[in-house]
C-alpha cells in the first residue's frame, strides 16, 4: 500500500501525465477526466445508437421480421437508459471537466480525487446494466420510465441489476455535480464575479443544483422498487395499500428536472458559440442567467404533465398545464436572445456555428411540440403516441446532441492543438441534419394519426412514414462513424491550431496555448 | 487557497451539498406519506377514508336521493367468486345503510385476501363514509368456504347537488405470502 502511495506522490512531481494506463486510471487531472468522460459517452452513444437501429430496422415495415416483441421492448428500454444516463449526461460532465476550470481560471476541479471516482464507477454501472442483455430473462423491458408494476411485479429478475446500475450512475452524477458547484463557487479567479462568468459555467452551475436535488429522488424511487421486489414492502402495490400512481409522481418529480439537466448545458454551449461566429457580444447576458434560473425553478412544479391521463382532478390538470406553458416564456427569452445576437452580426458558418444555428431552429420546433403536449385536453389524444417520441427526440437530438457536437468542434482545437477538417465537419453536419430530420419529422405525423409508441408492429397506413424514418435513422447512425473518423483525424494529423483558434473569441480558455497544457492557471489570471 | 477567492468570502463547504443530497433522498421517501395525506384529504384517485367515526347522528337530507352502485372485480391471480348482494341502493344523504358482499373460495387451499375500495367519480370520494367495512381487515377463507362480508356506510349530506349517482368498487387482491405464514 505504501509503495502505491509513494509512486503516486512521485508522479505529482512531474508536471506532465503519467505513462501508460496508470495515467488514465489514477488521474486526478480535470483534462484527463474530461477526455475519459467524452470517450465513454461516445462509446455509449454508439451502443445506444445500435439499439435505436435495431428498433428502426424492425419498424421499417409492418409485421414482425427481425426481432421478437420481447427483445424489441428490451431495445427501447436500453436505448433510452443508455442515451440519457450513458451518452448525454456523461458528455456534459466531460465538457464541464474540460472547460469549467479553464473558463474560470482555476488550476483544476475542487475535488480531484472524487472526480476520478465519479468517472470510474460509471463503467461498472453500465457493465451491470448491459450484462442483463446476456442473461436468461433478458434485459429490462419496461421502458426507460420503468413504471410500476411493470418494473416490479411483472419485471424480469434482471431488474435488480438495473436498480443497482441506476444507483451507481446516480452516485456518479451527484459526485460530479458537487464537484462542479464547489469548483465554480470556490475556485474562480478573484475578479470573476458571478455575473462575469461565461454562460456555459452559469448553465452548468444551475444544472448541478438540479442534479443534487433530483438524482437522490431517483435513487429513492429505485430503492422503493428494490424493497417492493425483495423485501415485501408495498410502496407501489395496491394489494398492500400502496399505489402504482405514486410511482409516476415520484419518478417524474425526478424525471422532469432531468430533461432540463440534459438541455441547460447545451444552452450554455450555444451561448458561447453564437457570439463568436456573429462577432458580437451575447445579447442579453443577464436575462439569459435569469431565464435559465427560472426554467430550473419551474422544472420542479410541472412533473405531472407527463401523466395527465392518470385521472387527476381538473384543478391539477389546469395547474400543471399552465405551469408548463409558463416555461415557454424564459425559453422564448433565450431563443430571442440568440437570434438577436446573430442580428446584424458578421456571421460565418463554420461547423460549430452550423450546429449552433441548427440547435436554435430545431430545438424551437421541439419546444413547440412540447407546448402542444402541454395542453391537457389534447394530450389525451397525443399521450403515448409517436408524437411524444418525435417531441422528445427533437429536443434531445438537435438539442442536447447537436449542442455537444457544436461544443466538441468548437473546443477540440483547444484540447488537442489541431484543427479539424472543415469540409468533413460540414459534411458531418449536413448528413446529421438531413438524417435527423428525416428520422424524427415523420414521427409527428404518424403520432398524430394515432400510432402508439413502444410497439414492434403497426397498422399498414403508417408504413410509408415509418420507412422514411428508418432510412433517416440509418443515415444519421452511420454518419456518426464519420464523426469518430473526423475526431481521430484531427488528433492524429490535423493542422496546428493557434491559441485563439477562432476570430477573437471571448473567454479565458482562449488565452492559453493550444493544445491546452496539462496544468493551466496555477496562478489566477486577470479578467477585465 | 482562500486568497484565490473573489472578495473575502469563506470557501463553500461541499459537505453542505452532501447534506442536500441526503435530504433529497429522504424527501423522495417523504413523498409517500405526503401523497397518502393529499389523497386522503382530497379524495384523489377515488381513495376512500379509513373507518369513519360518527360522533352524533348525521343530519339527513330528505329532499333528494343519491344512487350508490356497487361493483366488484378480482385482481389478476385471484380465483374467488366475489360479488355484491345488491347492485345498487337509493339512499338519502346522511342516512345510515348497510349491505353485504359475498365471497367464496372455490379452490382447495386456504387463502387470504384484501379488498381495496375506490369511489367514482373521484371528486366525491371524500363524501362517502364507511363506518364498518370488510375492507378494513384481511379475509381468510378455508377451501370451499364462503362468507358474507358487511359494509355500513352513509353519504355525507354535504355532497354537491349535481351528484345523483356514485359507484363504489372493490378490487380483491390475493395475498399468498400472508396465507403461507
Amino acid at each position: 500500500m505504501s509503495a502505491v502511495l509513494e509512486s503516486h506522490d512521485h508522479s505529482h512531481d512531474h508536471h506532465g501525465p503519467a505513462k501508460g494506463w496508470r495515467r488514465w486510471v489514477y488521474t486526478t487531472n480535470h483534462k484527463d477526466i474530461g477526455t475519459l468522460y467524452l470517450w465513454f459517452s461516445f462509446i455509449m452513444f454508439l451502443t445506444g445508437g445500435c439499439m435505436a437501429l435495431v428498433i428502426r430496422a424492425e419498424l421499417f415495415e409492418p409485421g414482425l421480421q427481425i426481432v421478437e416483441p420481447e427483445f424489441f421492448n428490451q431495445m427501447t428500454t436500453m436505448h433510452g437508459l443508455i442515451m440519457v444516463f450513458g451518452a448525454v449526461m456523461p458528455a456534459f460532465v466531460g465538457l464541464a471537466n474540460w472547460l469549467i476550470p479553464m473558463m474560470i481560471g482555476a488550476p483544476d476541479m475542487a475535488l480531484p480525487r472524487m472526480n476520478n471516482l465519479s468517472f470510474w464507477i460509471l463503467p461498472f454501472a453500465f457493465a451491470l446494466l448491459l450484462s442483463t442483455l446476456f442473461m436468461e430473462e433478458g434485459a429490462p423491458n419496461f421502458g426507460w420510465t420503468f413504471y410500476a408494476p411493470l418494473s416490479t411485479t411483472y419485471a424480469p429478475s434482471t431488474v435488480t441489476y438495473f436498480i443497482f446500475g441506476v444507483h451507481i450512475m446516480g452516485a456518479s452524477s451527484i459526485m460530479g455535480a458537487i464537484n462542479i458547484i464547489a469548483t465554480i463557487l470556490n475556485l474562480r479567479t478573484p475578479q470573476m464575479t458571478l455575473m462575469k462568468m461565461p454562460l456555459f459555467v452559469w448553465t452548468w452551475l444551475i444544472t448541478a443544483y438540479l442534479l443534487i436535488a433530483v438524482m437522490p429522488v431517483l435513487a429513492g424511487v429505485v430503492t422503493m422498487m428494490l424493497m417492493d421486489i425483495h423485501f415485501g414492502t408495498s410502496f407501489f402495490s395496491a394489494a398492500g395499500g400502496g399505489d402504482p400512481v405514486l410511482f409516476q409522481h415520484v419518478f417524474w418529480f425526478f424525471g422532469h428536472p432531468e430533461v432540463y439537466i440534459m438541455i441547460l448545458p447545451a444552452f450554455g454551449i450555444v451561448s458561447q458559440i453564437i457570439p463568436t461566429f456573429s462577432r458580437k457580444k451575447l445579447f442579453g447576458y443577464t436575462s439569459m442567467v435569469y431565464a435559465t434560473s427560472s426554467i430550473a425553478f419551474l422544472s420542479f412544479i410541472v412533473w405531472a404533465h407527463h401523466m395527465f391521463t392518470v385521472g387527476m382532478p381538473l384543478a391539477g390538470e389546469l395547474f400543471f398545464m399552465y405551469a408548463t406553458m409558463l416555461i415557454a416564456v424564459p425559453t422564448g427569452v433565450k431563443v430571442f436572445n440568440w437570434v438577436a445576437t446573430m442580428f446584424k452580426g458578421a456571421l460565418t458558418f463554420e461547423t460549430p456555428m452550423l450546429y449552433a444555428v441548427a440547435f436554435v431552429v430545431l430545438f424551437t420546433i421541439g419546444g413547440f411540440s412540447g407546448l402542444m403536449l402541454a395542453i391537457a385536453p389534447v394530450d389525451f389524444q397525443y399521450h403515448d403516441t409517436y408524437f411524444v417520441v418525435a417531441h422528445f427526440h427533437y429536443v434531445l437530438v438537435p438539442g442536447a446532441i447537436f449542442g455537444i457536437f457544436a461544443g466538441v468542434y468548437y473546443w477540440l482545437p483547444k484540447w488537442c492543438g489541431n484543427m479539424y477538417d472543415e469540409k468533413l465537419g460540414k459534411l458531418h453536419f449536413w448528413l446529421s441534419f438531413v438524417g435527423m430530420n428525416m428520422t424524427f419529422f415523420p414521427m409527428h405525423f404518424v403520432g398524430l394519426a394515432g400510432m402508439p409508441r413502444r410497439i414492434p408492429d403497426y397498422a399498414l397506413q403508417f408504413a410509408d412514414f415509418n420507412q422514411i424514418a428508418s432510412v433517416g435513422a440509418f443515415i444519421f447512425g452511420t454518419t456518426q462513424l464519420l464523426f469518430l473518423f473526423i475526431v481521430i483525424k484531427t488528433i492524429v494529423s490535423g493542422k496546428k491550431a493557434t491559441a485563439e483558434v477562432w476570430d477573437n473569441p471571448e473567454g479565458l480558455e482562449w488565452t492559453i496555448p493550444s493544445p491546452a497544457p496539462y496544468h493551466t492557471f496555477s496562478t489566477p489570471p486577470d479578467v477585465k | 487557497m482562500s486568497e484565490k477567492l473573489p472578495g473575502n468570502k469563506k470557501p463553500m463547504n461541499p459537505v453542505k451539498l452532501l447534506a442536500v443530497v441526503l435530504g433529497m433522498f429522504c424527501f423522495g421517501f417523504l413523498l409517500v406519506p405526503i401523497y397518502d395525506v393529499i389523497c386522503d384529504v382530497t379524495g384523489l384517485n377515488g381513495k376512500t377514508g379509513d373507518q369513519y367515526v360518527v360522533s352524533e347522528r348525521p343530519a339527513v337530507d330528505e329532499t333528494r336521493w343519491v344512487t350508490v352502485q356497487f361493483t366488484t372485480s378480482n385482481n389478476a391471480d385471484m380465483p374467488w367468486q366475489f360479488s355484491p348482494s345488491e347492485v345498487k341502493m337509493k339512499v338519502r344523504p346522511g342516512e345510515m345503510h348497510g349491505t353485504y358482499f359475498v365471497a367464496k373460495n372455490n379452490t382447495n387451499q386456504r387463502m387470504v385476501a384484501q379488498a381495496v375500495p375506490s369511489v367514482a367519480p373521484f371528486s366525491v370520494a371524500q363524501y362517502f363514509h364507511k363506518t364498518e367495512c370488510f375492507c378494513f381487515n384481511q379475509q381468510v377463507l378455508e377451501p370451499g368456504e364462503s362468507v358474507e362480508m358487511p359494509l355500513k356506510f352513509f353519504v355525507d349530506a354535504d355532497i354537491p347537488d349535481r351528484v345523483s349517482k356514485l359507484t363504489l368498487s372493490y378490487t380483491l387482491f390475493n395475498l399468498p405470502e400472508v396465507a403461507a405464514n
